[in-house]
């Protein structure tokens, strides 16, 4: 591992498709999110398509609060990816703009950015697309609290098994 | 469309298993808490985005109530403050228009689970009619 990436609670789980970050969570589960990328501070995660989320049945389009689910999700991920020793996060605050409707058929992707992180606050700012992340249908901004007991944290088990693992 | 067709019709409202209870002051939003909902199993707490993602519901489910028109009314902004824990429990929801207007509505709205004087989350948006 860089030593640059050693300050990092998570670094043993920085990359692609971490498959582990997401398993240990019910409702990402039943929603088959998966995580595509997670580095310092950023987190992308994606969101299939299905007819379930869909919030307007005429215009088939997802249901704003599941983009919500989508960028606090991505949000919570880039918390945890900015921490220096792993805690419990909680949201404490989101706002969506929604753009424009996402197009319907279309995997989501969100990414979000933690782009200030005090001892017990975390700001984070993120963005969700379905071609192209230049023409994003939602922005969010979101806080999040940092809190002391990371057994209570939902990534704990993660990081355990990857440093008790090979990893 | 009244709110009770809204639920039926909107897919996400009847993955979310969200009901309708008839309160003496108005509407109550039910979501009747369940496994898959979970975002922390440690606590467990249910996830962030089901919780927003209700409050939103909520807040269209009363104004589809309020508005004589077929189309759903389409979200332009939302925030959500989360206050308490949201535990494995049902959840219950109320909004209030706080402005009709032609074009625009905002909404506010609160979730309680045990008490309905210590929300776990408000939410506020504005919407497209």
């Amino acid at each position: 591992m860089a030593d640059e990436l050693r300050r990092y609670a998570l670094a043993a789980l920085f990359g692609a498709g971490r498959r582990e970050l997401v398993e240990h969570i019910p409702h990402c589960v039943r929603l088959g999110m998966e995580v595509l990328h997670v580095g310092p501070h950023v987190a992308r995660v994606r969101l299939p398509y299905r007819e379930e989320i869909v919030g307007d049945p005429v215009r088939r389009v997802v249901f704003g609060g599941a983009i919500t689910t989508l960028l606090d999700h991505a949000g919570g991920l880039a918390v945890f990816a900015s921490l220096p020793d792993l805690a419990s996060i909680a949201t404490l605050d989101l706002r969506i703009d929604y753009l424009r409707a996402a197009a319907p058929g279309h995997d989501l992707v969100g990414e979000a950015t933690c782009y200030r992180l005090t001892t017990h606050v975390a700001f984070v700012r993120a963005s969700a697309w379905e071609v192209r992340a230049e023409d994003p249908f939602a922005t969010c901004l979101a806080t999040f609290m940092v809190g002391a007991n990371p057994s209570l944290s939902p990534v704990a088990r993660a990081v355990r098994d990857r440093e008790g693992g090979a990893g | 469309m009244n709110a009770a067709r809204a639920l039926a019709t909107i897919p996400y409202a009847r993955f979310l298993g969200v009901r309708l209870e008839e309160a003496a002051d108005g509407l109550v939003c039910v979501l009747p808490f369940r496994d898959d909902l979970v975002g922390n199993a440690a606590l467990p707490a249910l996830h962030g985005g089901v919780v927003g993602a209700f409050l939103e519901l909520t807040a269209l489910v009363e104004l589809i109530a309020q508005v004589d028109d077929d189309r759903v009314p389409k979200p332009i902004g939302f925030r959500v403050d989360y206050l308490r824990s949201v535990g494995p429990r049902d959840t219950r929801g109320r909004a209030e228009i706080v402005k009709h207007g032609r074009r625009i509505a905002n909404v506010r709205v609160l979730a309680w689970q045990d008490d309905a004087a210590k929300p776990v989350a408000a939410g506020t948006g504005n919407f497209l009619l």
